[in-house]
């Protein structure tokens, strides 16, 4: 029988290493698995490479890894979101690295993690500060820069509901960086409001389908 | 002369929107352009955290709170609006999708070079979210911002000064002052505010301007 539920949010980021890269879901607190990631900073786990939309609102979630010191480099897309402070006092201290990466880059490059592609051109930040330094190639007369992937270690990721095969559905726009960060991670643990049984989701309405998930926590 | 208000510099860029357009508004001054939509016209509006239909902030009681725009803040979903992912989000803005990108801006150029990204202040870190999407992916990306700065220095300018967000995409700027289109002949005057003339004008603005043939008033309504 396959059953990804796990009985606490210790259990559902146990494991993870000094040093991984955690791609860390939502867009601000909308779809931030703030439970799981608050759990994370309980490990003690540090030295924490972090993908992200921004850098942490308010005291948990994010914020709370990056106020301890957990986290070494954060690359996101926009880290001054609402309350940023925790972020704030580390960039402010040197005690952080930043690399900012745009938004769709981001999504993308995480897809082509996912995907199995080892990196893409795309016209986003050609001619800009942040395509300088990466290769570039014109393609039907516009210019393009290569893009790298990103694969996490772990994915943690926040949904609406679930089954115990980890099949995923979402809320309004809680759904945002969800499924790419689900699907290029080693390996992906998330925290849902409800689970329910093997066929009550309806097929048609799952938006992240279980092989992407490893470990489910209701919370 | 009679500088527009911000209301009314968003009046004027909203009457632009044709009617089945689907449009991104950009954070601050633009995203007031949804206040403005022309009877009769259905506008579908893109949100880059996946929304399509995003309609205005909610009644009071009615919030919910995953539902947001690129601001952080609270909206709701018109009928026939749909949610999706991030990637699908921005498959949309990059790979040409959508018909507007209305944005605002720190500087731009006379080749149409966009600076909304960044002012360099070493007190604040940098954040790029969907800019750089945005400017290089729709269709057609269309400026509105305040004619010049606080201090009266040009915004629009023969280069700018401030890191781009991406060449050559600007076609048309919004300001409070004139409608200007940014051509393969340099920046063209379409529209002036009551009470200026081109001199007037070319006086806050960098840029070389020329006057087009078909030139008119303003005419924002009180809004």
């Amino acid at each position: 029988m396959i059953d990804k539920r796990v009985r606490s949010l210790a259990e559902a980021v146990s494991g993870v290493r000094n040093g991984a890269t955690v791609l860390c879901s939502g867009f601000g607190s909308v779809g931030e698995p703030v439970e799981l990631l608050n759990a994370l900073r309980e490990t003690g786990v540090k030295d924490l490479v972090c993908v992200a939309n921004n850098a942490g609102t308010g005291d948990e979630g994010l914020a709370g890894l990056i106020r301890e010191g957990r986290v070494r480099k954060i690359i996101c897309s926009f880290p001054r979101t609402t309350d940023p402070h925790c972020f704030e006092a580390a960039y402010k201290a040197g005690r952080i690295e930043l690399e900012i990466v745009p938004q769709g880059t981001l999504s993308e490059r995480m897809r082509a993690g996912a995907a199995g592609i080892g990196g893409f051109f795309v016209k986003t930040a050609a001619g800009t500060r942040l395509g300088e330094r990466k290769e570039t190639r014109e393609i039907d007369g516009e210019l393009y820069v290569l893009e790298q992937p990103i694969k996490g270690d772990v994915a943690l990721c926040r949904a609406d509901r679930a089954d115990r095969w980890g099949n995923l559905t979402y809320r309004k726009s809680a759904r945002n960086f969800n499924p790419v960060m689900a699907m290029a991670a080693g390996f992906t643990a998330v925290q849902v409001r409800e689970i329910v049984e093997l066929g009550a989701l309806d097929p048609e309405t799952v938006v992240t389908p279980g092989i992407f998930v490893d470990r489910l926590v209701v919370v | 002369m009679k500088p527009l208000s911000r209301r009314q510099m968003a009046w004027r860029a909203a009457q632009d929107l044709e009617n089945g357009a689907y449009v991104n508004l950009g954070i601050g001054l633009p995203t007031l352009c949804a206040d403005f939509i022309p009877e009769g016209r259905e506008i579908v509006f893109h949100s880059e955290n996946g929304i399509l239909g995003m309609g205005p902030a909610p009644k009071p009681g009615e919030e919910d709170k995953d539902l947001i725009n690129a601001g952080k803040q609270l909206v709701t979903l018109l009928r026939g609006g749909a949610y999706f992912h991030h990637n699908d989000a921005f498959l949309m803005i990059r790979g040409g999708h959508l018909d507007v990108a209305l944005l605002g801006a720190f500087e731009v150029s006379e080749a149409g070079d966009l600076a909304n990204w960044t002012t360099e202040d070493p007190n604040f870190p940098p954040g790029v979210g969907g800019a750089m999407d945005l400017a290089v992916g729709a269709k057609e990306v269309r400026v509105l911002v305040e004619h010049t700065t606080k201090d009266g220095k040009p915004r629009i300018r023969k280069h700018c000064a401030y890191p781009l967000t991406a060449p050559h995409c600007v076609k048309r700027i919004y300001t409070n002052l004139a409608v200007l289109d940014i051509t393969r002949d340099g920046v063209v005057v379409r529209e002036m505010v009551e009470g200026l003339d081109l001199a007037g004008l070319q006086a806050v603005t960098e840029a070389k301007l020329t006057l087009a043939n078909d030139w008119r008033r303003i005419g924002a309504p009180a809004v």
